[in-house]
């Protein structure tokens, strides 16, 4: 017989809960939901904008009643738990009605919180928590004139917006100077405070609330210092409190909220608590995000695996007023010792301001432009060290690159037809439908749904941007420590560090050690596992054919009609005439449709079917040529100058240095593709300040330059260092190369990569340790015995034949 | 009429890879899984026409190159929020032999 599972609680952390659970195992429980509303889960942060006319009802349900029935889970909603009564392990319900566990989960969230004075029982006197709540609000908004709101946070403020778009009189009455104490500092609640000024509302700011006055329903509200206003309703919207009263009546130990451990248990193991009612590690939440992550671990040990541990969550803020964009995350007010970092421009109404400590944001507050808080916020969560990039910091992640966006960070005031992904053609409108109809969280769901930031990743920021304006809090932004997909819980540097530390050496091993969740992976880890193996275990792992992406499989780029592109190795560009003869050949005989010189100055031939790529290869290979890589994730291409020898500007021999290099590292895999370049001077023109490690001559040596990108994110290389021999140039390169090759994540370029770990660390690890550095170049090369096999001449003397020959039916 | 035709051996296609079969106008994907199950699809994503039998094969699914859409190998049906769906073909396995069942005008097709 099935165990029975039972939630109290109908809400978004109970019910994200269920989903998470159903998401691992979907047949380990007999589900029972008691809710003490009268409806499926709705998304209880978008009542504001319900309440504002935005959306509607309808629009904010996550689960309707169908889901339950669909998923054989019983619903007793409008049903309110009174008691749990752990002895003979049941909960009763205010009907009488009684249902039995084996497990529990208590997600009762939390209560609003009316300041206790004289009156507060009054008709009109109204919270802001449910959907009855805002019902109550929109009726006294169709009979009333004058809206009085106890409370300038965030619920304070959104219910006030609502109000006033629904044509009331609203004043917005707080205890301190400062909006939204808990978010903003001072300036930028200032900002605020006009900007709602300026929209019609009224602020009262410093002022105690004594008394709610009225006979039979409030009419006004009267403060400490005598003053008093006229009401037609007053709304409490100071705060809310965990609602602990049934766990704490079943002798469950509370505190604030119920008190859980890391895999949000009770004191009563069989009992779980996730939610704004649960308090862990000393805190309670109020936001969605930490409930989502919550809810992940809940479900991850109700499915008896219990490997998942809830650590706390980093939280960031938005507010949800149309129009204003407004972000806040950590500890935005500097306490001794931390520096503040502020950019204001009132004439444009914007002002950030970044809270520093020890090197690492700990704190952002944006007004106006918001469109860098998922970044700063990225960068809190992941302690990044930021003396690289204080200079700019300020001046959003944009600046380190232009994204190709320019000026369009204001995503509220973008109109639907706006496109934001310019890869798959998707346009604001679409994102906001789908996040909003379907219920989406997280920046995966939101990629799955519309293919928006699928592709190229460059309109990321932009489409998370809308997802916080459009979700407000609920957004659950991406973990800090993120998995590698679906099959696992661990991050990529869980897994390099796995591999290392543990020596393992095969990817069975690895899924078994770090317990995969699929038995073969999928398309995402796959070549990840590969690719680590390989570079971990050079001479010893067993390349898996069938854990590479098809381009290296084949060992050409798949083209979209399925035909292969060709590209033959020129090292460092150059070429004689019997090799272009060469070429030229071969595309006669195969009846190559079209040919390209590349970006790298290698020469492309297109259209090439697959069976006939082995014999492509054996020509070209009779030739002298090999594979150039052009299709893997791999050393790519040397691009040079003409160089000293013909140039009258040049100053060393750029393109015998570029060949050398390519001699050095073709043919080694990396986590992403990998280009260099050689200039002869300081003119550039082989681009090499673009490029993942680029090479400037100069007249009394060599300046090493790395991190460069020409593709999706222009970003210009950063300086390593100067050297004056053209045998120092290959040792720092290899070094460079080995160290990226063992530390950056599959498919991670090298320019966020040098962002992430930051140049200093490499300028530790390659400049001011020489022995390490000599130790990288030395298994860089040892690595390159194994990888400097021409992979087509293999193939063209018949490798892997069943690749390239199709079966014919002969029926 | 379909009748079971050998189209190759086991061993012949490589476990989580596939093999294009060419069979009159129409290319047919033959996939193998770890558990040496054998599948039988039209070689075209209903995405954007993509081969298939280049893509990455894992559990009962293969994903397509060129867009990265997921494809269940038994019922030739997209997965997750992508909606679509390509032919699948009767196959089994006897002994180390592969079979196909193909009617004559889909062949000729």
């Amino acid at each position: 017989m099935k165990e029975k599972l039972v939630l109290v609680g109908n809400g978004m952390a109970g019910v994200r809960t269920l989903e998470e659970l159903l998401k691992i195992r979907s047949d380990s429980y007999e589900i029972s939901v008691f809710g003490a509303e009268p409806y499926g889960n709705y998304n209880r942060i978008l009542l504001s904008p319900v309440l504002a006319g935005d959306k509607t009802i309808d629009e904010i349900m996550l689960n309707d009643e169908q889901w339950y029935r669909d998923n054989e889970i019983n619903l007793y909603k409008g049903r309110r738990v009174v008691e749990i009564d752990r002895a003979h392990r049941k909960v009763i319900a205010e009907d009488g009605t009684s249902v039995g566990y084996d497990r529990l989960v208590i997600a009762t969230g939390s209560n609003p919180f009316i300041i206790p004075v004289p009156g507060s029982e009054l008709p009109g006197v109204i919270a802001f928590r449910d959907i009855r709540d805002v019902d109550l609000m929109l009726d006294a908004s169709r009979h009333h004139k004058k809206a009085v709101v106890i409370g300038g946070g965030l619920l304070g403020l959104e219910a006030a917006n609502g109000l006033m778009k629904r044509g009331m009189e609203v004043t917005v009455v707080h205890l301190l100077d400062t909006l939204m104490e808990r978010q903003l500092d001072k300036p930028a609640a200032d900002l605020l405070k006009a900007s709602l000024q300026e929209r019609g509302l009224n602020l009262l700011m410093e002022r105690q609330t004594e008394s709610i006055l009225g006979n039979d329903r409030v009419s006004a509200v009267r403060f400490s210092d005598g003053s008093e206003i006229e009401a037609d309703i007053v709304v409490m919207g100071v705060g809310i409190k965990p609602n602990v009263d049934l766990a704490r009546s079943a002798g469950l130990y509370c505190d604030r909220g119920i008190i859980v451990n890391d895999t949000l248990q009770t004191f009563d193991p069989r009992i779980y608590a996730v939610g704004e009612c649960a308090q862990h590690r000393g805190t309670t939440y109020g936001l969605v995000a930490p409930l989502f992550d919550q809810a992940r671990v809940c479900a991850n040990h109700l499915a008896q695996l219990g490997y998942a541990r809830y650590e706390g969550s980093v939280t960031s803020t938005k507010l949800k007023v149309t129009g204003i964009d407004l972000f806040s995350a950590g500890e935005f007010n500097e306490a001794e010792g931390d520096e503040a970092m502020v950019l204001q421009d009132p004439a444009a109404g914007t002002y950030k301001k970044l809270v520093i400590r020890d090197n690492r944001v700990k704190g952002a507050v944006l007004y106006g432009d918001t469109i860098d808080g998922s970044w700063y916020f990225q960068l809190m969560r992941e302690g990044t060290a930021i003396a690289d990039i204080r200079r700019t910091i300020l001046f959003g992640q944009h600046d380190l690159g232009d994204a190709g966006h320019g000026d369009e960070t204001r995503v509220n005031a973008l109109s639907n037809d706006s496109e934001i992904c310019g890869c798959n053609g998707i346009c604001k409108g679409e994102i906001v439908q789908a996040i909003t109809s379907k219920g989406l969280f997280t920046l995966e769901e939101v990629r799955a749904h519309t293919k928006a930031s699928s592709s190229c990743g460059s309109c990321t920021g932009l489409v998370e941007a809308l997802l916080s304006s459009t979700v407000g809090e609920g957004y659950d932004a991406t973990p800090s420590k993120k998995p590698i997909c679906a099959c696992t819980e661990y991050s990529h540097d869980d897994v390099i560090a796995a591999i290392k530390t543990n020596r393992l050496k095969s990817m069975e091993v690895v899924r078994e050690f770090l317990e995969w969740k699929s038995p073969d992976g999928c398309h995402v880890c796959r070549p990840a596992l590969n690719y680590y193996l390989l570079a971990y275990w050079p001479g010893e792992y067993q390349d898996d054919a069938q854990s590479r992406f098809i381009n290296e499989r084949a060992h050409g780029n798949i083209q979209k009609d399925g035909s292969y592109s060709v590209v033959p190795r020129m090292f460092g560009g150059l070429c004689t005439p019997d090799e272009l003869r060469a070429i030229a050949d071969v595309a006669d005989k195969y009846s190559v449709p079209e040919m390209k010189v590349t970006g790298g100055q290698r020469i492309d031939l297109f259209g090439v079917n697959k069976e006939d790529l082995p014999g492509v290869w054996k020509d070209l290979s009779k030739a002298g040529f090999i594979s150039g890589h052009a299709y893997g994730k791999a050393l790519r291409t040397v691009k040079t100058c003409a160089g000293k020898t013909w140039c009258r500007f040049g100053t060393q021999n750029s393109t015998g240095l570029g060949v050398q290099l390519e001699k050095l590292t073709w043919g080694s895999w990396m986590p992403h593709k990998f280009k260099l370049a050689v200039s002869g001077c300081p003119r550039n023109c082989a681009e090499a300040t673009i490029k993942d490690f680029g090479v400037v001559c100069v007249d009394s040596g060599y300046e090493l330059h790395i991190g460069g990108n020409g593709g999706i994110k222009v970003r210009v290389t950063d300086l390593l260092t100067r050297v004056e021999t053209e045998e120092e140039v290959l040792e720092y390169c290899g070094a460079f190369i080995q160290l990226y090759r063992e530390e950056a994540h599959y498919l991670e370029r090298t320019a966020p990569w040098v962002e992430r770990v930051s140049l200093s660390y490499i300028k530790g690890r390659i400049l001011d340790d020489v022995e390490g550095r000599k130790a990288l170049y030395s298994r860089f090369r040892y690595s390159q015995q194994f990888a400097q096999v021409d992979p087509w001449k293999e193939r063209a003397e018949g490798g892997e034949r069943n690749e390239f020959t199709p079966l014919r039916f002969a029926g | 009429m379909t009748e079971w035709t050998e189209i190759t051996k086991l061993d012949q296609i490589p476990r989580l890879g596939s093999r294009v079969l060419k069979a009159g106008g129409v290319d047919i994907a033959i996939f193998r899984t770890a558990k040496d199950t054998v599948f039988a699809l039209k070689d075209q994503c209903p995405h954007k026409q993509g081969p298939l039998s280049q893509g990455i094969v894992h559990g009962t699914s293969v994903t397509c190159p060129l867009h990265n859409w997921k494809i269940d190998l038994a019922s030739g049906e997209a997965q997750g929020p992508d909606k679509g769906c390509t032919n699948v073909y009767p196959v089994k396995v006897e002994g180390d032999s592969v079979y196909l069942a193909l009617s004559a005008d889909e062949v000729a097709a």
